[in-house]
């Protein structure tokens, strides 16, 4: 069973380097454990483009295709057993990147 | 067989079979929603069948067996729709065996799973009473005042959620189990206030259906874990407030408080079972388990139990006891019981300096305004009293407590 596990941003910093080592640590934990998929960290929204090809041409507009004062900065994508197994993980990787954090489930 | 005799057997199985059944199905097709559906259809079956066969003579298995028939062909007929994936979606269970001692009800994974701490707070009360305790989706709705479709549909979410995102399905581990108890319990003990304390103008100011309900539940978790301090606390503090549940509202509708309540109305049954497990918890104390807030509680309405009269009440015992609970919950509610204690013990004065203190916090919460209104009146502020009443008469949710708070306004001189 896979988990995006989403880093939810509402700060204006974009992580000190404690939170990068913090967030080193807690990788290299995932793929010990073999909890490891994948990760990145994204871009600012500002850096967004949207793309919507439903009609006769491609509109391409500048922007992330919703405002927030908090967005999306970063995920994880892990194998957890159950969500039990999601939501402790979760936890730690809340705690090493000092930020909020989602977690759900693909189908 | 009489007809009355048949619905009689059905509502017992009900009452016992329901949850064993509901989780057994669980467990077996990994699936909430199969379970839920075909324990339903078990039911409906039995109800005709029963009548004219009479009652099997083991009624849950009698029951398992039909609900699981239900299921395999709710199963069949859905695969042949050439819905495949439905195995692969289906809840599942990798534990090893569990030793024969270890805790191995099946009704523990379920009401585990009910009160899992990803679901909404309301959703787990919702999903307990439909699952474990067999309550209907009109009469859950009924309970909590919601619309019946409303409540369908959280009910729905949920056991989607619990699929999607895979809730497991099983009693947590060791190190896990204590936070998840408690939060087993503070689902129980919210349905139990609810039925003690009913809101809305609507309903009956006390649900016995949910108050009982809730002691149930406890009594089952009590069966199940009868090791936890707070699980015995809290069916403890269930019992003897349910035991004075005939005493406190008149027969015109108006809450009875402590004080005013004929004593002898109260079910010595259930107060007896309460203080044997205060004594209980008495003595794990003394041998050096600390007790947490559930026991506390109970110990502090053993006590008021224990008095014959409002006179005997041992207050400085009584004191003693909140003093611990604030120690363990800082919370302003536990501060404001406290100041009751405080004003048998010092007087209205120093339990009303107690109380303005927690003003800030509490100035939404109808029982801060009427613990004000009875300590201003015992010092003859009338007007400040009557002002005091006016607001916790507009905050208060129940019936008779309305109605008693209205008529101590209108005594006031």
């Amino acid at each position: 069973m896979q988990y995006l596990v989403s880093v939810i941003n509402d700060k204006t910093n974009s992580g000190t380097p404690e939170e990068q080592a913090a967030i080193d640590v807690f990788n290299d934990r995932l793929m010990a454990e073999g909890h490891w998929v994948f990760a990145g960290g994204l871009g600012a929204p500002s850096s967004a483009t949207v793309i919507d090809n439903r009609g006769e041409e491609a509109m391409f507009s500048d922007g992330p295709f919703v405002e927030s004062k908090e967005y999306l900065v970063g995920f994880w994508i892990i194998e957890a057993a159950d969500l039990d197994v999601a939501l402790k993980l979760a936890a730690e990787g809340s705690k090493a990147c000092n930020r909020k954090i989602e977690v759900r489930p693909f189908l | 067989m009489s007809v009355a005799d048949v619905r009689e057997a059905i509502t017992q199985a009900h009452r016992e079979e329901w949850a064993r059944v509901v989780a057994s199905l669980t467990r077996r097709f990994g699936d909430l929603d199969i379970a839920e559906e075909a324990a339903a259809e078990a039911f409906a079956t039995a109800i005709e069948r029963w009548a004219a066969d009479g009652v099997p003579p083991s009624p849950g298995a009698w029951l398992t067996t039909t609900a699981n028939r239900k299921a395999i062909d709710r199963i069949r007929r859905e695969n042949k729709r050439g819905d495949k994936q439905k195995e692969a979606q289906l809840l599942y269970d990798d534990d090893p065996p569990e030793p024969p001692d270890a805790i191995d009800d099946e009704r523990l994974r379920l009401i585990f799973t009910c009160c899992h701490p990803a679901l909404a707070m309301e959703t787990r009360v919702a999903l307990t009473l439909r699952m474990v305790a067999g309550l209907t989706v009109p009469e859950i709705a009924r309970a909590f005042l919601v619309q019946e479709t409303a409540m369908g549909q959280r009910i729905t979410r949920a056991k989607a959620k619990i699929k999607a995102a895979r809730i497991p399905y099983r009693v947590p581990s060791a190190e896990d189990l204590p936070a998840r108890v408690s939060g087993v319990l503070a689902v129980l003990f919210l349905v139990f206030n609810e039925g003690y304390l009913a809101t809305g103008s609507g309903t009956d100011p006390v649900r016995h259906d949910l108050t009982a309900e809730a002691i149930r539940l406890a009594r089952l978790i009590r069966a199940l874990l009868p090791e936890d301090g707070e699980v015995a606390g809290l069916l403890a503090l269930m019992l003897l407030t349910e035991a004075r549940r005939t005493a406190r509202v008149s027969a015109s509708g108006e809450l009875v408080t402590l004080d005013e309540q004929d004593r002898g109305a109260w079910d010595p049954a259930l107060i007896a079972e309460g203080h044997r497990l205060v004594r209980e918890r008495l003595a794990a104390a003394a041998a050096g388990r600390a007790p947490g807030r559930y026991q506390i509680l109970a110990a502090i309405s053993a006590v008021h139990t224990s008095a014959r009269d409002i006179r005997d009440t041992d207050w400085s015992q009584v004191l003693a006891l909140y003093d611990q609970l604030v120690r363990l919950d800082p919370s302003p509610i536990i501060a404001l019981n406290r100041a009751v204690a405080v004003a048998e013990l010092d007087g209205p004065e120093v339990a009303l300096a107690a109380v303005d203190r927690l003003a800030d916090r509490l100035a939404g919460y109808h029982a801060y305004h009427a613990t004000r209104a009875d300590l201003l009146r015992r010092l003859g502020c009338s007007q400040e009293s009557r002002a005091a009443y006016d607001k916790a008469i507009e905050l208060a949710g129940n019936t008779a407590e309305i109605a008693y708070l209205t008529r101590r306004r209108d005594q006031l001189g």
